[in-house]
């Protein structure tokens, strides 16, 4: 059958598989799009939304055995060169724009047009002024990227995309830094696009954004597609089903009583820092595991951080143990008690090139030190002994540099400088990121006798399931603020569908699944 | 929390396998460029024998001449290796040095020797200048001590009236000159030798047995882990800069009671370039965290031997500059390889 515009996709997908080191993080994923349709991909944090989207991109090669067409023909793609020229364009959270050039050196970097050994400054800037005017930009080619916002930079990359003749424009999270008029623009410049034909593929969590712009929606889930809805069908509560269904795993572990026994240890009122986070409340008990749950970007990291002192507060209070504390850094709030576990182990949280022992003194040095900061080494060895032993952490010994174990060991060992400092709140962001299912499980149990024994946890976490299995209770935030709680006397069950309605924003009715 | 999450047992094999890498590793990180100070030695020595026939080089006098060449050197790029730990750089040292010396000289005319502690003073005012604009005003360190290391230089000029100074009763010349007699007639150490010494053995302690050391490592490794973990990294920063600018003062008391003089414009030119030589021959890591004193140490021995040796073999002075520069950038790259065999995976 030969191929009709009407009818054949334009972009065809199909067989995808993609593994890393033995982890399936794409299963025989099949996904179309049509010229002129918006095309939106959806899933949980790490379903494959990404990994799938860079395999277009050219970032990443898929395994084997999967094919992708662009209009009607089989290309391979193996770098963003490659994409770019077969009609792929693809604008990233981080847009990828060079802020100390102009617009139209922006849009031309790489196909610099020249005359003679010249560049060809003037035509380059009447080329890409009529796409610019096209598209509404109050600028022109002359401006300097650094001087647009944020909103404005997404407009040259899409007039980019244009200017090189692209057929498919994959959007990811567009909209995660717009305000309300800035994405009803970008709405109306989705609507042109699409109207010129062009295939738009939508990557984006908020549900109403995709209730209002989707011709279709496909969902990913653990790196398979799990089904595509078409129009008609495109209801929030299916999608939020399709996100999250799955069963969970025996291997959490709640054994500690919960935060009915425990006493009032961290209450944060209406704390803000002006920019991330805006008015966010919750409390945290003793021997109590409490969840921070919300999608990439709602501003749990940041709430953590300004709690532990390590960003600026600009407003809001922090009570802890009853009394209002105020840290105006990192060593205030371990000296009172309140420690953070940094998302990001390897660039914020270790010194791979210092010994496992090393690592876990870091912060009870001082106080193990004697006169001028003499060290007291048999002090810090006996430490490490006690924590390798106790936290299980595999290495041959103490003066093992940190940069040679696995995550999971990493990881241990970064908690272990935490917990000697014997803090009474724990904040863990991202506890388990990045190792292996063995590793999370222990994790899980050290969480659930650290509660036992009476510490204060609050745990972020973008994995639902894990949230769902080792907390109490669920504060969820969306956009820098806390909007709701499941569990504890809420009275709402902790389940990933009760979590996820609130993280995006979509009113579940209470009904048996 | 009890014994309940103690479930796995090390592997054996892995383990092993893993510590035998790690005392690997810490055989040649110690070692690290000995060896090819112990073979240019060799080579030096067999030179001396083969072009002037006899052994000039491996002689006691030679070898205490050649010690006492490394030993400012040896006392700046202590002071260097502190700041390069937390991968910062000082190009002002020898500028300081220089500044340090006239001030020393100029008070040691009227207050004797008290010219000692006020060379140092000065030194560690320059650096603690330093350290306060890359500390607190985040300037990149390169910036602020190539800006100072013209303006240390000028100040040096200012205060000596662009004149050589002199004391030729200087009080404290024995530092330069004189000997420590440990065995009277037998062993003596020369002072620079003494002090240089001195230097890196509390560098050493500092570095590796008082809560600082470990500070200044975890600056060096991980810039926002030390913040997040509640490191005062300002302070750390302050103090390595200030120290390099006091052990500059020092190299200043040092240089001129060799002297008995001190020139604003000529001492201590490029001594910077130096110092920062030994620090990276003695495998420290320019981007910060990896690195030890007695590395430095070796690395000042390096250069000093080179220097001498290329002299007693009557090299001349332009060969003496380029196979200098060709034999510090073959034994970092040697460095390199092996440290990359034995890097892990």
């Amino acid at each position: 059958m030969p191929p009709s515009p009407e009818t054949a996709p334009i972009l065809e997908m199909r067989h995808i598989s993609k593994t890393f080191s033995g982890m399936r993080a794409l299963n025989d994923v099949q996904f179309s799009a049509y010229a002129g349709e918006v095309h939106a991909l959806m899933g949980e944090n790490g379903a494959g939304k990404s990994t799938l989207m860079k395999v277009l991109a050219g970032a990443y090669a898929a395994d084997p055995g999967g094919e992708i067409r662009i209009g009607g023909k089989p290309v391979t793609i193996t770098d963003p060169l490659g994409a770019k020229s077969a009609g792929v364009a693809i604008i990233y959270q981080e847009l990828a724009l060079a802020p100390n050039l102009s617009v139209g050196e922006n849009i031309y970097l790489g196909r610099e047009t020249r005359r003679g050994p010249l560049i060809d400054r003037s035509g380059m800037a009447s080329g890409c002024g009529d796409i610019l005017a096209g598209l509404g930009a109050t600028f022109g080619p002359g401006t300097l990227v650094a001087d647009l916002s944020i909103a404005e930079r997404q407009m040259v990359e899409i007039a980019r995309a244009i200017h090189a003749k692209s057929r498919i424009l994959v959007m990811d999270e567009p909209t995660a830094a717009l305000s309300n008029r800035e994405t009803r623009r970008l709405f109306e410049l989705i609507g042109r696009l699409k109207a010129e034909g062009l295939a738009i593929i939508y990557i984006s969590h908020r549900m109403g954004e995709v209730y209002e712009l989707a011709d279709r929606v496909s969902v990913l889930r653990d790196g398979t597609c799990v089904g595509t809805l078409q129009k008609g069908e495109i209801q929030p509560e299916k999608i939020v089903r399709m996100m999250v269904g799955r069963d969970i795993s025996s291997f959490y572990k709640k054994a500690h009583s919960g935060f009915s026994a425990g006493k009032l240890m961290l209450e944060v009122t209406d704390l803000t820092d002006g920019k991330r986070v805006k008015h966010a409340n919750f409390s945290l008990h003793q021997g109590e595991v409490l969840g921070l749950a919300g999608l990439v970007g709602a501003g749990r990291t940041e709430l953590a951080r300004l709690i532990y002192g390590a960003e600026p507060r600009i407003g809001g209070t922090v009570k802890l143990d009853g009394r209002a504390v105020h840290f105006r850094g990192p060593q205030e709030a371990t000296e009172n008690g309140l420690v953070y576990l940094t998302e990001d182990r390897k660039a914020q949280g270790l010194f791979l090139d210092m010994t496992v022992s090393e690592n876990i003194n870091l912060q009870v040095i001082g106080r193990d030190a004697g006169w001028a900061g003499w060290l007291d080494r048999r002090h810090a060895r006996q430490r490490a002994e006690s924590a390798i032993k106790t936290l299980a952490i595999r290495v041959s010994g103490p003066e093992v540099e940190v940069g040679a174990l696995s995550g999971g060991n990493q990881q241990k060992v970064l908690l272990s400088r935490l917990l000697e400092t014997q803090p009474k709140v724990l904040l863990l962001d991202e506890p388990t990121r990045g190792v292996d299912v063995g590793a999370k499980s222990e994790l899980y149990r050290i969480i659930d006798d650290l509660a036992r024994a009476g510490v204060a946890v609050l745990v972020i976490s973008s994995e639902l399931p894990e949230i769902v299995g080792i907390c109490d209770r669920v504060v969820v935030m969306r956009e820098g603020r806390t909007v709701g709680e499941v569990g504890g006397e809420s009275g709402v069950p902790i389940t990933e569908q009760s979590i996820m309605a609130l993280a995006t924003g979509v009113k579940l009715e209470q009904r048996a699944a | 929390m009890s014994n309940s999450v103690s479930t796995g047992k090390p592997l054996p094999t892995a383990a092993a396998e893993q510590s035998h890498r790690q005392r690997m590793r810490t055989v040649v990180r110690s070692v690290g460029m000995l060896p090819v100070l112990i073979i240019l030695g060799i080579l030096i020595q067999a030179g001396c024998i083969y072009f002037t026939g006899e052994g000039r080089f491996l002689s006691w006098q030679n070898m205490s001449i050649v010690a006492q060449q490394a030993s400012i050197n040896a006392v700046l790029a202590a002071g260097m290796t502190f700041v390069i730990l937390t991968s910062g750089i000082d190009l002002s040292v020898g500028s300081i040095l220089a500044a340090s010396a006239m001030v020393g000289l100029i008070v040691s005319r009227d207050f004797g020797l008290l010219g000692i502690p006020a060379a140092m003073l000065t030194g560690l005012l320059f650096g603690a200048m330093n350290g306060a604009l890359i500390a607190y005003v985040r300037l990149p360190p390169f910036i602020v001590t190539l800006g100072s290391l013209t303006a240390v230089r000028g100040f040096a000029r200012l205060i000596g009236n662009d004149t050589t100074v002199f004391n030729p009763q200087l009080p404290f010349a024995f530092i330069g000159n004189a000997s420590l007699t440990i065995i009277p007639g037998v062993v003596a150490i020369p002072w620079l030798v003494v002090i240089a010494f001195l230097t890196i053995v509390v560098a050493w302690l500092i570095l590796r047995r008082s809560v600082l050391g470990v500070h200044i490592y975890a600056v060096g490794g991980n810039e926002s882990a030390a913040r997040l973990s509640g490191i005062k990294v300002g302070a750390v920063l302050l103090f390595a800069y200030g120290a390099s600018g006091l052990l500059a003062g020092l190299g200043g008391v040092m240089q001129a009671a060799r002297l008995y003089a001190a020139n604003g414009l000529q001492l201590g030119q490029s001594y910077e370039l130096d110092a920062i030589a030994a620090v990276i021959l003695g495998g420290t890591s320019f981007v910060g965290g990896i690195g030890s004193i007695w590395g430095t140490l070796i690395g000042a021995l390096i250069i000093a031997v080179l220097t001498n040796g290329l002299i007693l073999l009557g090299v001349s002075d332009v060969w003496q500059y380029i196979i200098k520069g060709v034999v510090i950038i073959g034994a970092v790259t040697l460095d390199r390889y092996r440290l990359r065999s034995s890097a892990r995976t």
